[in-house]
């Protein structure tokens, strides 16, 4: 490792440090929430969500968004998005829980938005989940959960790392190109289905071998032209030529 | 002794010495590529195997039952017979899972080998006279490889196959004039439909592996009788063959080549899961499935139906369905003009005389320019049938994909043509590699190190 290296690791170890300070700062005194949320707000989204979360060119109002709508899009690290013009995509989250509760509960506080949702995957329905699943979501998410392109540079993402709070949290709020199911439509009995029966496809094993991505006959085919016919030319070169 | 006893019993009844004899003597060509057909043969021979297994425990109905199986998620729900005896093949059946895997493993498989082993005798040129024919039976089996696929993918009865099904019963429905009728009487009525499983039952498991075992016997029967092509070489003429005996080499060899191949299908089948039909859930007209693909070999068709722009042409009174012209047009006009080629190349070039011996493909430029082309524009038909997972493995907006797709079509068969074109005429008359040239000679010191020597020094 070189020194430059070292010091930079360092420094990176300092910075998660003060970051968790910082944290249990905050923890501390739960009562300024709120007021904590607005500063994060302001210097992190106002930006693009204007001042008050009145929304700009760049950014839809949050009058309706809800803590539901903040909590889904800081947890899942879509907002901050660098690229106003680009469909937000799951990454790392900027913020720490304690932060992202500050920010949504503020944006609750803008107007009215659903809360963030309470789930119980224990009380959802395998069967109830499999069923609306298949009705309502592998459209466009796939029948195994690995997403696909909708079209209009749009995607539906893959569905394998979405804790069971953000698929119901998406539900709620419909972001992007996505509906909004709310419990009129989808109860919380349901929502508990679906969840459930995600966590379900996450965490049971491939019975029949690797999954390949459950992403169907495209895997399938691309093993046999470059496993199957590689060995099969292989055996042929092996058998067939002499000596 | 006892072998003695029973060659000399069947050989006063049916006289077969002379005929074994014969075969036994015979002298096969040798090259790797010349091994692909009978791989083929192999595979054929494996999806009888399993498929007779699965026969024993698929039912193919479409009478709706409530399943009580092991697989939670579905339990309760109401479903085709067929599709819950899938499930219990998979999750009920000792082995079943297996046996599925495998028989679905060597089906794709199969046809990826009939594929190349096509591409070996059409760019080597061993379609041409006297073979002409031998060539028709192959394309037939080819032709019959693609139903028997289809016709076996639809069986299951999920979401993904009743989406194929869907689909393939729409391009029915858009040929011009008898489109509605011949839909109905392929597949029994109006979508969704009641009996199809059934009659693709049939279709799979006893129409077509006959027609594919009759044609086979026909197509071996050509080659014993034509005796097989080779490549030019020392002694080797349009006359006289240079190989190796039937027996003991190739006796054994084929031994060989069968277990390698079944060994090669169950690797892929006990390390790789193939379609998971519980993941998919029972088919239902009202649903469908993101990133909904047929298998590898129908890819082309697929990406043929994605491609096409949405025009619509009336003519004579009549609507010509836009699905028609990738759906039926493309795959029609395929499979004329492949089987017309031997005739085709004959005439362009006014080659009427037999041929035993192969062409190096880079010796016949034009051909292998054409084959080349022709290739790439398949390619990217296929790649087209997943322009989605492409789009959402990309990051690409699926609009673009399809655009860059469509105008791939047309430009990369015209780049890979004229690009194999040069290469070929560059190649053209160098001689081939014999493996007779002198060679390095590793040499070891007296001081226990190694280096080359000349041939001529040693």
């Amino acid at each position: 490792m070189t020194a430059v290296r070292r010091i930079r690791v360092l420094m990176f170890a300092v910075g998660i440090w003060a970051g968790a300070i910082s944290g249990t700062a905050a923890a501390a005194t739960p009562a300024a929430g709120l007021e904590e949320g607005r500063v994060l707000f302001e210097n992190a989204c106002a930006n693009c969500h204007g001042a008050g979360g009145t929304g700009t060119n760049l950014g839809p109002s949050l009058a309706n968004a809800g803590a539901a709508g903040a909590d889904f899009m800081l947890s899942t690290g879509r907002m901050p998005l660098d690229d106003p013009h680009r469909q937000p995509v799951r990454k790392p989250a900027a913020f720490d829980g304690e932060e992202i509760s500050q920010i949504a509960s503020y944006v609750a506080s803008l107007g009215d938005g659903p809360p963030i949702p309470e789930v119980d995957v224990e009380e959802g329905d395998l069967v109830l989940g499999q069923q609306l699943y298949a009705e309502n979501c592998g459209a466009c998410h796939s029948s195994a959960g690995a997403g696909g392109a909708v079209g209009a540079g749009l995607e539906a993402p893959a569905l394998r790392h979405a804790t069971p709070v953000e698929v119901v949290e998406a539900m709620r709020i419909g972001p992007g190109a996505m509906p909004v199911f709310q419990e009129q439509t989808l109860s919380k009995q349901d929502a508990d289905s679906i969840a459930s029966y995600l966590v379900y496809l996450r965490e049971v094993p491939d019975p029949g071998g690797l999954g390949l991505g459950r992403i169907g006959p495209i895997a399938e085919g691309a093993v046999v032209w470059l496993l199957g016919i590689g060995m099969v030319v292989l055996i042929c070169r092996f058998v067939g030529e002499k000596e | 002794m006892i072998v003695q006893k029973t060659v000399r019993f069947l050989d006063e009844r049916l006289r077969i010495t002379g005929f074994s004899k014969k075969t036994l003597r015979r002298v096969f060509p040798d090259h790797w590529s010349f091994l692909l057909g009978e791989i083929a043969l192999y595979l054929f021979l494996i999806l009888i195997g399993t498929g007779i297994f699965l026969t024993f425990f698929f039912s193919p109905s479409a009478r709706e039952v409530i399943y009580s199986g092991s697989y939670t998620p579905l339990r309760g729900v109401h479903m085709s017979q067929a599709y819950e005896s899938l499930l219990d093949i998979s999750f009920e059946v000792r082995s079943g899972l297996v046996m599925r895997q495998i028989h679905h493993w060597a089906a794709l498989l199969f046809l990826a080998v009939l594929v190349v082993h096509m591409l070996r005798v059409f760019f080597t040129g061993a379609f041409r006279k006297p073979r002409e024919l031998n060539w028709i039976v192959g394309l037939t089996l080819l032709t019959l490889g693609l139903l028997a696929g289809f016709s076996g993918y639809s069986l299951p009865d999920d979401l993904l196959s009743g989406t194929g099904l869907r689909i393939g019963y729409s391009v029915a429905l858009s040929i011009p004039v008898v489109g509605t009728w011949l839909a109905f009487l392929v597949f029994g009525g109006e979508f969704p439909f009641g009996n199809i499983i059934s009659r693709l039952y049939v279709i799979h498991i006893l129409l077509i592996p006959g027609a594919i075992g009759l044609l086979l016997g026909l197509h071996l029967a050509m080659v014993w009788r034509q005796k097989h092509t080779q490549f030019p070489g020392p002694m080797r003429t349009e006359q006289k063959i240079v190989g190796t005996r039937m027996w003991p080499t190739y006796a054994v060899k084929a031994g060989a080549l069968f277990f390698l191949t079944a060994s090669t299908v169950t690797l892929l089948a006990g390390l790789f899961q193939i379609n998971p039909v519980w993941i998919y859930g029972p088919f239902d007209p009202a649903r469908v499935s993101a990133g909904a693909q047929p298998d590898w070999y129908l890819g082309w068709l697929e990406g043929a139906l994605r491609l096409m722009p949405a025009w619509e042409v009336r003519a004579f009174g009549f609507t010509i369905p836009n699905p028609f012209f990738p759906g039926l047009l493309i795959p029609g006009l395929t499979f004329n003009i492949l089987y017309a080629w031997p005739w085709i190349e004959a005439k362009f070039t006014k080659d009427t005389a037999p041929h035993n011996l192969l062409n190096r493909p880079r010796d016949v430029p034009v051909r292998t320019a054409l084959g080349v082309a022709g290739l790439s524009f398949y390619t990217v038909l296929f790649v087209a049938g997943g322009n989605d997972v492409i789009a959402g493995l990309f990051n690409l907006p699926l609009e673009r994909v399809t655009q860059g797709l469509q105008v791939m079509a047309f430009a990369l068969p015209l780049v890979a043509g004229i690009a194999t074109h040069r290469i070929c005429k560059e190649l053209k008359g160098r001689p081939p590699k014999t493996g007779d040239e002198p060679g390095h000679v590793i040499v070891r010191t007296a001081d226990g190190s190694y280096e080359t020597a000349e041939p001529e020094k040693v």
